[in-house]
């Protein structure tokens, strides 16, 4: 079928088959790999995106789902070199190790400052319960969250 | 102003938090362009007999370009002797995960779809999951064996080991299996080139072994096998070197004659990747009732499941024994079985946080049975700071520590005295939720393997510095770490520095990362490379500076030659010195670092839960974490590692296990399943510094990759037992879920 998706504030329109996930879309069909897939079963979140400014896991999402709607990922964060806000804080804070987790992660903090600006550490805990990190140990993504919200990294 | 021991934000994030770093299913290499899509068909059963294979109706659907078999096969075998593996099932399958066939399509969505078609008959055969079922031997995994135990070592034991004794306390542990589980899966991708050279491309710790692996899998010479590591997402020691399907991969690509490219999905990698721990710990401890411990055993069974492929790990356990104490009289020995489950290799500590595990639970043991507070009854048997070098019993040869001191950091920064006020008063208040206190001191060994590693510092042209390590970091920072070690050593700016790693045509020799070996090896190799260069540098600085090299030095601060005294004289910078050098002979320095022996990094953690005596729900409140490694570097990266190992190590106390059926079907085969720990699991983690050095390496460095997975699940782990102490709960065995934790109060209720 064909689909019409914007990615990243393009317009994008390509033929694909009907099963095509959208993380596939993604990643072979428009060879935007930094979205990554890290299961089968929708648990880990390194394939989060944003459709339409919400975060979904897009291993769960056929590209027909997101025909004529705007999704967002990793590569289309910052805007003419400048970093996102939420880019920037996980650099800082060191709330990164091996990257893999690290677009969804961010993708996944965008949506949750967009609902709750100012969150404490426990609800940013609780809000990226679906996006696992191997390597972190979430502390300084948690931190990176709290910088990225403009509130003060205590500790 | 030197940058060692400063936070330096990493230098390796700006690509991965842009486009995201280049994994190796994202390579768009031009030689992959057409590259067949690779799965394996895996064996369902635990333990069956394959009765036959028809492929024919595979090799028909939509897009197949191969299926292949045992039987296809022309490589030479795996290994030797009656347990060695085959690189597909022959006759028999022995683990749920075991590799079948191969199946390679034009795309990837055909794959699953062709997989499907593959038809194995299998004969079920008896499942030996248990350690009791495999050490009684009814049935047995491999022909030609006359039973499942495949290594012994140490023992037999004293039976007058424990005479004179006040206190004796046994018991039976277990160090459950648990699922490496790096957040990216196994993948690679082979292509032949015209010149008859394979590249693959892999996800791997070490490039180097990998390529070894390949070359004699192949049969080849190791010179045509190039191996990069591009970006990866993640090992903790389960991606040492490269998997047996890789060399499939490369030999079907030589078949077919185009590239191959495979990506494991979760479900194959929770029952094809290794799996870590898997023991079965009887320990023995006695003393007297002062506290003072007299002898300690630890007699380990090891599963390996369903092929041997990590003899080393509970030999390792056994050398770690008798942790940071100075008992008079120390027994281990162990015991390998094999069983039809996912075979056992490395895992982030791998035979040390075994080791750890056993000894401290058998110091709270100990302790609970004489009626001490377990901090002090770890104080009266610590290895005093006077004693080291200090060999133990099982023949470690520590270098440095300061156990009490550790201890003394982080009762003080938990406020331990309160901590235990408010457990009474909880206790006199028959709160349903309980507090729990648990203290763990641990040493542990890195850089163990006896290797060494390689490095080499170029000056190029332009002043600039392009270093290579055998290191392989996927995760750890060590570009920044070693851009900073050769910054300050070379006075060169650190945007000026670029560090290689992972290819094995750039870096032709080395050992690669495992054991937080990284640091002090690689790191010690690139610093002495380094300093061959300035030694060099000085001569050739000299002649340009007509005097002589004993009266040139490098002036850190402008990274330029300088005569001594005679600043106002001139300078001469790294540029012009490498432009002396001239292209004969570049001013460079290659090294291998090989005299560094292991070292002994330690630590001493405290945990505080609390738990609801009504559910058996567990929330880890507290960690407080003393994790010594010598000298930091960079203390950004290096609270990192210590963050990550803390919340593995909670992960294997409190949730995570690799569990079976009788039958042997894996039941946490998903990440649905498998309770990978969540940050919501997950408390805030308090780091207390401590700094002891080593004399056994050029930079006086331990390495930190495991030391907070070694410290921290002991220390849950006690934390759980302890607070439902007073209700009579002497030990819980991990993970202690809810319903372990819930049971545990339970029997202890009835047998009052």
């Amino acid at each position: 079928m064909l689909v019409h998706i914007e990615v990243n504030g393009r317009a994008t329109e390509q033929e694909v088959e009907d099963r095509t996930l959208l993380v596939h879309y993604l990643r072979d069909t428009l060879g935007l790999t930094g979205t990554n897939v890290g299961c089968d079963t929708t648990s880990c979140g390194a394939c989060t995106v944003l459709l339409d400014g919400e975060s979904v896991k897009s291993c769960t999402v056929l590209a027909a789902q997101a025909d004529g709607h705007a999704v967002t990922t990793v590569e289309g964060l910052s805007t003419d070199g400048e970093l996102h806000p939420v880019q920037r804080a996980f650099r800082e804070q060191h709330g990164l190790q091996c990257g893999f987790c690290t677009p969804g992660m961010m993708m996944a903090t965008v949506s949750l400052l967009d609902e709750n600006p100012k969150p404490s550490r426990q609800e940013v805990r609780d809000a990226l319960e679906g996006n696992l990190c191997r390597c972190t140990g979430y502390h300084n993504i948690v931190s990176a969250v709290i910088d990225a919200s403009g509130q003060e990294v205590g500790g | 102003m030197s940058v060692m021991g400063t936070r330096v934000v990493r230098f390796e994030d700006q690509k991965l938090i842009t486009s995201g770093g280049t994994y190796v299913d994202d390579l768009r290499e031009k030689s992959l362009s057409g590259a067949a899509h690779a799965v394996f068909v895996r064996s369902p059963m635990a333990h069956a007999r394959i009765s036959g294979i028809d492929v024919s109706a595979a090799r028909e659907a939509p897009g197949v370009v191969g299926v292949y078999t045992a039987a296809d096969l022309d490589l030479g075998p795996q290994g030797e002797g009656p347990t060695a593996e085959p690189w597909l099932a022959v006759d028999v399958v022995r683990y749920v995960g075991e590799p079948v066939a191969l199946v390679l399509t034009e795309q990837r969505y055909q794959l699953a779809d062709a997989a499907e078609l593959v038809d194995v008959d299998y004969d079920p055969l008896p499942a030996v999951i248990s350690f009791d079922d495999a050490i009684a031997g009814d049935t047995l995994l491999f022909p030609g064996t006359d039973s499942n135990v495949v290594q012994t070592h140490g023992g037999p034991f004293d039976d007058a080991t424990f005479d004179g004794c006040e206190v004796v306390v046994t018991h039976t542990i277990n160090n459950q299996r648990v699922a490496p589980a790096p957040l990216e899966t196994r993948g690679a991708s082979c292509v032949w080139g015209a010149d008859g050279r394979l590249t693959t491309w892999l996800s791997t710790q070490n490039a180097q072994i990998g390529r070894g692996q390949l070359a004699g899998g192949l049969g080849v010479e190791p010179s045509i096998v190039r191996v990069i590591a591009p970006d990866v997402g993640g090992g903790f020691g389960a991606k040492i070197g490269a998997p047996s399907e890789a060399i499939l991969l490369a030999w079907a690509a030589r078949k077919l004659g185009r590239g191959v490219r495979w990506i494991e999905s979760r479900g194959e990698n929770l029952t094809a990747m290794t799996h870590g721990r898997a023991q079965r710990q009887m320990i023995t401890i006695g003393g007297r009732r002062d506290g003072t411990v007299e002898a300690f055993r630890l007699d380990v069974q090891q599963d390996m499941g369903a092929y041997p492929r990590a003899a080393f790990l509970p030999t390792l356990t056994e050398l770690m024994a008798s942790g940071v104490y100075h008992f008079p009289k120390i027994e281990a020995a162990s015991t390998a079985i094999v069983t039809n489950t996912t075979p056992i290799a490395a895992y982030r500590g791998a035979g040390r946080p075994e080791a750890t595990a056993a000894v401290e639970r058998a110091m709270d043991l100990f302790a609970a049975e004489i009626g001490m507070d377990p901090a002090e009854v770890r104080r009266v048997n610590f290895i005093r700071p006077e004693e080291f070098p200090f060999t133990t019993q099982s023949g470690a040869n520590y270098d440095t520590g300061e156990y009490e001191s550790a201890l003394d950091k982080v009762l003080a920064a938990a406020r331990y005295p309160e901590l235990r006020a408010e457990q009474a008063r909880r206790r006199a208040n028959d709160d349903v939720v309980a507090l729990g206190i648990g203290v763990s001191t641990y040493v542990e060994i890195t850089g163990g393997d006896g290797g060494g590693e390689s490095g080499r510092v170029d000056i190029n042209a332009d002043g600039s510095v392009t270093a290579y390590t055998g290191s392989s970091p996927h995760g750890q920072g060590l570009s920044t770490t070693f851009v900073m070690l050769l910054s300050d050593r070379l006075g060169i700016p650190m945007d000026k520095i670029k560090v290689r790693h992972g290819d094995t045509d750039e870096v032709p020799k080395a050992i690669g990362t495992f054991g937080s070996r990284s640091l002090q090896l690689g790191g010690s190799a690139v610093a002495q490379a380094a300093d061959q260069v300035i030694e060099r540098a000085r001569e050739l600085a000299a002649d340009i500076l007509e005097a002589s090299p004993d009266d040139v030095e490098l002036n850190l601060e402008s990274g330029s030659w300088q005569v001594r005294g005679a600043e106002a004289a001139g300078s001469v910078s790294w540029a012009s010195v490498a432009e002396r050098a001239g292209d004969d002979e570049p001013l460079s320095a290659d090294v291998w670092f090989g005299e560094g022996s292991p070292t002994f990094p330690f630590g001493a953690h405290v945990a505080v839960v609390k738990v609801d005596t009504q559910t058996g729900k567990v929330r880890v409140t507290r960690l407080v974490a003393a994790d010594d490694a010598g000298p930091v570097v960079n203390p950004l990266t290096f609270r990192g590692q210590r963050h990550g190992g803390l919340a593995q190590g909670i992960g294997q106390a409190l949730l995570e296990i690799m569990d079976y059926d009788d039958d042997g079907n894996p039941v946490t085969a998903t990440l649905a399943d498998y309770s990978f720990i969540t940050a919501t699991e997950l408390p805030d983690f308090e780091l207390v510094e401590s700094v002891t050095p080593t004399s056994r390496n050029l930079l006086g460095v331990k390495g930190i990759g495991e030391a907070a997975t070694i410290g921290s699940t002991p220390a849950v782990q006690s934390a759980v037992v302890d607070a439902l102490a007073h209700l009579g709960v002497r030990h819980v065995d991990m993970p202690a879920t809810p319903q372990r934790v819930w049971q545990a109060i339970n029997d202890a209720r009835e047998a009052v």
